[in-house]
């Protein structure tokens, strides 16, 4: 009955034709040996759509599929660079990334965050306030919190440079021992 | 209530492995792994244009058999006629499939639904729009009319 069964091989090669036809909206992967622990991630053709550390795969595509449409297929191959590219930084020998995030779905507000917080660097750090004044609003820094928090792509986007004004760490939501181990990493916290 | 479409790979897991089995029986292992990635890449090109989640097991293998049919098509000889046999008191599909272009489009459906897919008469009407008689007249009358065509 061998020959009724379908291959891994045939299967991935169908996720690959998928791939490069350019019929998916996203492609997403589990990247299972990262530094950092697993990671679920998303690309579409304009770039990262989606990074979290919590892979629950079924719900994680069904929140794909309503944001990018329903072509959400696991296929390695475009996310290949992205994986690298993580993998690199985890290990301290990168700085910054050359993916584009694909923030198309974010509000107007959120988007003036995220950009304000792609333009703080390696191994520095910012309060939720500073963000909230350079985003034009200084009296948003709780709603920065938020934007923080629902940051569609960690990593790749700092949100784990951004602490309260007394210094301390306060969230993350990939879990503190992360934003910890993240900081440590870019040598910003002992 | 409409089921929601899933998303592609949920629809993809669910139903890969029934497909390739489908197809390894059409068209052998040799010509299977092609028509596998036909079948889903055509599955791909509309998904977009579902507008329910409903039948879609039904949908991957009418996909399928179009797909070895359009294959059958530019291979077979013309006028080689499958016989037409009945396995539990129903015509196989196997057998069937082929035969049932003869067919006006809502007994064919019915007749490829009911004993190609194995949906039952219900599941069949509303996949068709129609009723449950309805879909059962349709079929009854498609595989008549077969029979007659067969004579």
């Amino acid at each position: 009955m061998t020959t009724e069964t379908l291959t891994p091989d045939i299967d991935e090669r169908f996720r690959a034709a998928a791939a490069a036809e350019g019929l998916l909206d996203v492609a997403y992967d589990v990247f299972d040996d990262t530094a950092i622990g697993p990671l679920l991630v998303g690309v579409t053709e304009r770039g990262v759509c989606r990074i979290t550390f919590d892979p629950e795969p079924e719900r994680e595509l069904e929140l794909l599929a309503r944001l990018y449409g329903p072509r959400v297929l696991r296929s390695s191959r475009p996310v290949e660079r992205l994986h690298r590219e993580l993998n690199e930084y985890l290990e301290g020998h990168r700085r910054s990334f050359d993916v584009e995030p694909d923030l198309r779905a974010q509000p107007d507000f959120y988007l003036r965050v995220l950009h304000e917080l792609a333009r703080v660097g390696y191994g520095e750090t910012t309060t939720y306030g500073a963000l909230a004044t350079r985003a034009g609003n200084p009296r948003a820094a709780r709603a920065v919190g938020t934007v923080m928090n629902r940051n569609p792509v960690p990593i790749v986007l700092p949100c784990h440079r951004v602490v309260g004004a007394n210094g301390s760490l306060t969230g993350y939501g990939g879990g503190l021992h992360r934003k910890e181990q993240l900081l440590r990493l870019e040598g910003a916290i002992l | 209530m409409t089921v929601a479409v899933p998303p592609f790979e949920a629809f993809y897991e669910s139903h890969k492995a029934e497909v390739f089995r489908f197809l390894v029986h059409k068209v052998g292992p040799d010509r299977a792994e092609d028509a596998f990635q036909e079948t889903f890449l055509r599955a791909l090109r509309a998904y977009r244009r579902l507008e329910h989640g409903e039948h879609l097991r039904a949908w991957a293998l009418t996909i399928a058999s179009n797909i070895v049919r359009d294959g059958a098509r530019r291979d077979r000889p013309q006028g080689a006629m499958p016989e037409l046999v009945t396995e539990d008191g129903r015509p196989a599909y196997e057998e069937l499939a082929p035969l049932t272009d003869v067919l006006p489009p809502k007994e064919r459906a019915a007749v490829v639904l009911r004993y190609g897919y194995d949906l039952d008469y219900a599941e069949i009407g509303e996949a068709l729009g129609s009723t449950e008689s309805a879909a059962r007249q349709a079929a009854s009358a498609g595989v008549r009319r077969l029979r007659k065509e067969r004579e």
